[in-house]
């Protein structure tokens, strides 16, 4: 119990920045038409494609002599940057499309 | 001192995240909003690489890796953005979830191996983080390969005996171990079992879940993977991770409640699966021995080409025929002929909501051409022609009159209250959901039968006879 609380107290700052965090997504979200749902999603998809810079971290801390580690990592960079070069390309050729055209008449 | 940059740029980053999101709830600036958000992240990324200090200096393969792990990653990620069709869009979104749960994963893999001494009696929080971290990612990366599979037709709809009860074992057996661990009981066995365990839930989770639900999945494994992602951000007390992917959570979460209530559906009614697939068709033997009167493409021709207003409605039928380019013609033509020809698009018609409007405006439809179903539902009594485009349950009228119907109570587009109604279908299969549907018989309903392309690639040519 003791520890819990420390642990608390610890990340007593992360804490009011997760909670507020929480409250700002939904307030960003919230009266989206509906045409932007998909693009939405696939940029939000994107966007937590953030935790390739805890892959990253991961690999700067392993040692050099820890094959294992590295590989792991190394996997874990391809796949986090997947998740951002792909997101991010995918949701601006969905965008794209939504260019408001010269009209013709 | 260059720590404390590394920390602004990590609010810079933090910034644009939030920035983007909202412009991304915009038609205009969307498309800046995801540059945006994509500049934070290559700052993010440049950053941690040449700033962060890890307390043993990384040698020379650590870097290499890395740079070599971003260019692959880099590559591919471009390719298979570029060259997927517009029709595939949801399950290549599902995808790169799915790889963005996975790299949590991993993170909290090679973290056990380094924390593993540590743990004792005591309350660890940040073991608690990490396993997490590592559940939650591993849900999501295989939930969202199941769904990639599913909307690629590669896995079908598979129901086991007893499935929500096999889940409710493993979800307790997930909690069960998480605690077991956190005592300081567990060892790597438990550990790697909790990985398998959690793994083979993320595909029994998705498995009964039928393709019409699928995009509430897609969205809800999305704000899953923004969750592991918030956990590696707590572990490392790393802002830019923590904001990103809480963002994501909470405004994935909002999103997948958005959804369901355009289908009026609650989010638990989705994932226990009404639709799953398990009941039986409701409403069949009503209409079963009626017949559905066809029409031929010169007479539809006619009947189009001498109308005032048209109301086309797409459903996902047009974006497997790939028809919307075809579609479009049709309806310059028709607007040569001096006809009012508008899209009505229901908030999930297709597979995602937006699918179809994504689709519409590759093929260079105007924007102001989509209406939304508030919009144009109290306009389908002055439609002299519906034409109904590869579209099933968002039209059923079921949906208004029959309260044992299972998508009782989801808004639907009015067409039944036009003056003629022309349904193209490849034949007389029930929709995603199983269901009849009634409007086919109705005395003002035509059918008008074969590959939507193909009857639009006709009906066009015959309409620049007239």
């Amino acid at each position: 119990m003791e520890d819990l609380l420390n642990f608390i107290g610890d990340n007593m700052e992360m804490i009011y920045f997760l909670i507020l965090a929480i409250l700002l997504g939904v307030e960003v979200i919230s009266n989206v038409p509906a045409i932007l749902h998909t693009p939405l999603m696939s940029g939000a998809n994107a966007i937590h494609g953030v935790v390739v810079v805890g892959a990253i971290i991961v690999m700067l801390h392993a040692s050099p002599d820890n094959y294992a580690s590295l590989i792991v990592g190394f996997l874990a960079v391809v796949m986090g940057t997947l998740n951002v070069v792909g997101g991010f390309v995918v949701t601006d050729r969905m965008l794209e499309m939504f260019k408001k055209k010269p009209k013709k008449s | 001192m260059s720590l404390n940059i590394l920390e602004i740029i990590y609010l810079i980053a933090s910034l644009t995240f939030v920035i983007g999101l909202k412009m991304l709830s915009h038609p205009e600036s969307a498309r800046k909003g995801n540059l945006i958000a994509a500049f934070g992240m290559l700052i993010a990324v440049i950053a941690t690489i040449t700033i962060y200090q890890p307390f043993d200096s990384a040698k020379a393969i650590n870097y290499g890796l890395i740079a070599l792990g971003l260019i692959v990653g880099t590559i591919i990620g471009t390719m298979m953005a570029k060259k997927v069709k517009m029709t595939a869009m949801p399950q290549m979104v599902s995808f790169f979830n799915g790889m963005g749960g996975a790299c949590a994963a991993l993170i909290a893999i090679i973290e056990f191996q380094n924390h593993e001494t540590s743990v004792s009696g005591s309350f660890d929080g940040e073991f608690l983080v990490m396993l997490l971290g590592l559940i939650i990612g591993s849900v999501s990366f295989s939930g969202s390969m199941i769904a990639y599979g599913k909307l690629e037709g590669k896995i079908k709809d598979k129901v086991l005996p007893m499935n929500q009860l096999i889940n409710m074992v493993m979800l307790f057996t997930i909690v069960a171990l998480t605690v077991y661990q956190m005592l300081g009981y567990g060892d790597a066995t438990v550990f790697y079992v909790l990985l398998v365990i959690a793994l083979i839930y993320g595909i029994l989770f998705v498995m009964p879940i039928g393709g019409a639900d699928m995009p509430v999945v897609i969205s809800l494994l999305n704000s899953f993977t923004g969750v592991a992602a918030a956990f590696g951000g707590f572990l490392y007390g790393n802002k830019a991770m923590l904001t990103g992917g809480i963002l994501v959570g909470s405004a994935g979460t909002i999103l997948t409640i958005l959804m369901c209530t355009a289908m009026n559906r609650s989010l638990t009614n989705v994932l226990l699966g009404a639709f799953g697939g398990a009941k039986a068709g409701g409403a069949k033997g009503e209409v079963g021995d009626q017949t559905a009167k066809e029409i031929s493409i010169t007479d539809t021709a006619v009947l189009l080409s001498y109308s005032q207003n048209v109301v086309i409605v797409p459903g996902y039928g047009l974006a497997v025929a790939q028809a919307q380019h075809i579609c479009h013609e049709l309806e310059k033509l028709l607007e040569d002929k001096g006809v009012n020809v508008n899209y009505a698009i229901h908030p999930v018609a297709g597979r995602m909501p937006g699918h179809m409007n994504v689709l519409l405006a590759e093929a260079d439809v105007p924007y102001e051409r989509m209406q939304e179903m508030d919009e144009i539902n109290p306009r389908m009594p002055n439609t002299d022609v519906v034409i109904v485009i590869g579209a099933n349950d968002v039209v059923n009228p079921a949906a208004k009159k029959d309260p044992s119907s299972p998508i009782y109570g989801m808004p639907i587009l009015e067409v039944d209250q036009a003056k003629n109604v022309i349904i193209l279908k490849r034949g007389m299969s029930a929709g995603y959901a199983g269901i009849e549907n009634e409007l086919f018989f109705y005395p003002k309903t035509r059918m008008l039968f074969g590959d939507a392309k193909d009857s639009l690639q006709k009906l066009a040519a015959e309409v620049k006879e007239v």
